[in-house]
């Protein structure tokens, strides 16, 4: 079966997101370590390789609007909201963990990551239940 | 939802695959309405009665008299 165009669409503004994030990211390091900025314009370079991340969710976004199959695009919304409610759950725990110094400070960026980890594991998991749907009938 | 889509393709011999790209949806979503793990929204209910040429409750049954 060929792939759904709203689903090239979102592969395609992915990657291209993706690839913004790591030009960013590695051109701020690269600034700040040859020619740190300074004031209002430091901040705004630190911040920078949060706007690509901040598109990721744009894309999902959009994917989610431009979805035509329903019932997929209610299981990618079951998804994202267990995935989204179990990232919450565990950054709060953690939260607690380093307030009662048991565990070190960790950058909150890692909130992100630990969100597409998870969209990572339902995607596996969502892609057994699939299979294993097949293989009934 | 209870329904007869089942049976309605089965009588007409069309695959689960046959009948998503009848109504332009995914093998899944098929599989998942005639298993009755998923109740369609009223504009794909109707599609699917449309196709098979039948009333709405011809193909779903109604909850409250199922």
């Amino acid at each position: 079966m060929s792939m759904p165009p709203e689903i090239k669409r979102y592969t395609v503004r992915l990657l291209s997101v993706m690839t913004l994030y790591g030009v960013t990211l590695v051109g701020v390091n690269l600034w700040f370590r040859y020619a740190p900025p300074t004031g209002a314009l430091a901040y705004i370079a630190a911040v920078l390789p949060a706007v690509p991340i901040a598109l990721v969710f744009v894309v999902i976004g959009k994917l989610l609007v431009e979805m035509r199959d329903e019932y997929i695009r209610a299981q990618m919304v079951h998804d994202l909201l267990i995935v989204t409610g179990a990232t919450l759950s565990i950054t709060t725990a953690w939260g607690f963990l380093e307030g009662f110094g048991l565990v070190g400070p960790t950058a909150h960026y890692y909130v992100a990551t630990l969100w597409f980890a998870l969209q990572g594991v339902a995607a596996c998991v969502r892609g057994i239940l699939r299979s294993r749907e097949r293989s009934v009938g | 939802m209870d329904n007869h889509l089942r049976a309605l393709r089965a009588a007409r011999g069309w695959s689960q695959q046959h009948l998503a790209e009848r109504l332009e949806v995914s093998r899944q979503s098929v599989n998942a309405i005639e298993t009755g793990r998923y109740d369609p929204s009223l504009p794909l209910a109707f599609r699917i009665a449309e196709l098979f040429e039948l009333a709405i409750e011809d193909v779903f049954v109604s909850p409250s008299r199922g």
